[in-house]
């Protein structure tokens, strides 16, 4: 499992984690995620993430 | 029978060549320079102010709005166009020549007191326009334009601008944590002070947070506000060796001026405004009606689409020349120019904007960002009068 983190806003997306409120199961992988998400923090693209070794 | 061949789409963007203005704009001081020598009238040291408070609004007023937007089939080829990205870069060496100058001017010029606050003031609009460039290139994600937003900001002393923005003020946009989100019945006096201590203290701790998690001390130099404030101290540095301590005093008192331009813009791009929070506990997401929005073309064309705010925030890494125009936002009644001067002088704003505010949430206050002490009063006011 991998963690993504957003450029503009360091928002980090838990591939293990998910993100249960906004209908994403946990376990879901960063290519699954829908390419119309965006940053729940401050709205930028799926693009605008990068992998990111976090911990 | 004809055959319907691909063509590529007509659409062409009526702005492209006007989103040079931005990099005219950052010479004003100079241009008055000028006029001042042809002319013999000293009024023309005050030319930056006269165009930026005077000319821009009334072009504002008299050209009015744009609502286009670029077709969607368009935007993709639009965003990569490097036009529009070296457009913006060429705003930086005319900033930097205003600012060299303009200390050299206000050092050796021997200049009359009113000519000299002529000056201050010129110098430090462009310095405060030149935090609009740093804030367009602070939102990509290519490293030669992110030190190219530091570098921007240097002039006006305001780095800390580039980790506060997007990382802060994007984040808490709309919310009574947001040192850069006015409220409801607060002046832009009080304003001011709350909004630049809080977006330092918070640029601070935000790089703190990053540098402490990666076991680095806040002091590294990695911090992106030291070193964005380094900038600003060698700049000032070379300037006070080559033009002696008199330069000091012009190059704080311009940026002083110039922080003051952009917080003014802060103070009224979500006045009031506020997002709701979910059944969690958290805020729901930034939405385009978070923010006021405006399409006065003449102000647009200086400042890259800013007052395009409202899908600036809601989607925050599109590129200036694709920022769009929605229905039913809240809108400001003039452009950002026109929109500060009611800003500076606070009845007036009140009685411009709140109206606009309690429309905005039909009278329903307890959904707005008031300012605390006077909340429970402002909820009961338009409740009753609703009733």
């Amino acid at each position: 499992m991998k963690k993504w983190q957003c450029l503009v806003c360091d928002f980090v997306y838990d591939e293990a984690k998910g993100l249960p409120e906004e209908g994403i199961a946990p376990g879901t992988l960063w290519a699954d995620v829908p390419e119309s998400w965006t940053c729940p923090d401050c709205g930028a693209a799926k693009a605008d993430f990068i992998m990111v070794e976090v911990d | 029978m004809s055959t319907a061949t691909l063509e590529a789409p007509s659409w062409t963007d009526s702005k492209r060549y006007l989103w040079m203005l931005g990099i005219v704009v950052m010479g004003l001081p100079i241009y008055g320079y000028l006029l001042v020598q042809w002319t013999g009238l000293g009024l023309f040291w005050w030319t930056t102010p006269m165009v930026v408070y005077g000319l821009i609004p009334l072009f504002d007023r008299l050209i009015g709005e744009d609502n286009a937007n670029p077709p969607d089939s368009i935007m993709a080829t639009l965003a990569a166009d490097k036009y529009y990205r070296y457009v913006v870069f060429a705003a930086i060496p005319m900033q930097y020549a205003t600012f060299i100058w303009g200390t050299y001017m206000a050092v050796t010029g021997g200049l009359a007191w009113w000519a000299y606050l002529g000056l201050l003031v010129s110098v430090g609009m462009t310095s405060g326009l030149a935090i609009n460039v740093g804030h367009e290139l602070g939102h990509q994600t290519d490293p030669l334009e992110r030190w190219l937003a530091k570098i921007a900001l240097a002039p006006v002393m305001y780095g800390h601008f580039y980790t506060e923005h997007n990382r802060g003020h994007h984040v808490r946009v709309a919310t009574p944590e947001d040192p850069a989100t006015s409220r409801f019945g607060e002046t832009f006096y009080e304003f001011l002070p709350r909004c630049v201590y809080g977006s330092i203290a918070s640029a601070w701790e935000i790089e703190k947070k990053r540098l402490n998690k990666q076991g680095k001390s806040a002091w590294s130099l990695e911090n992106d506000n030291l070193q964005a404030w380094g900038i600003t101290v060698l700049l000032f540095g070379a300037m006070t060796a080559w033009l002696g301590i008199w330069a000091l005093p012009f190059m704080l008192l311009q940026a002083a001026f110039g922080g003051s331009l952009l917080e003014v813009v802060n103070y009224l791009e979500h006045y009031g405004l506020l997002r709701q929070k979910k059944a969690d506990g958290s805020y729901e997401r930034c939405q385009p009606h978070h923010s006021w929005n405006s399409n006065h073309l003449a102000t647009n064309v200086f400042l890259y689409h800013l007052q395009r705010h409202s899908d600036h925030h809601a989607y925050p890494t599109r590129s200036f020349q694709t920022l769009r125009n929605f229905d039913g936002l809240p809108r400001l009644p003039s452009g950002y120019a026109g929109m500060i001067l009611a800003a500076y002088l606070p009845p007036v704003w009140f009685r411009l904007m709140d109206p606009r505010v309690v429309a905005h949430f039909n009278g329903d206050m307890s959904r707005a960002n008031i300012k605390p002490s006077m909340r429970e009063r402002v909820i009961a006011k338009y409740r009753s009068a609703a009733a």
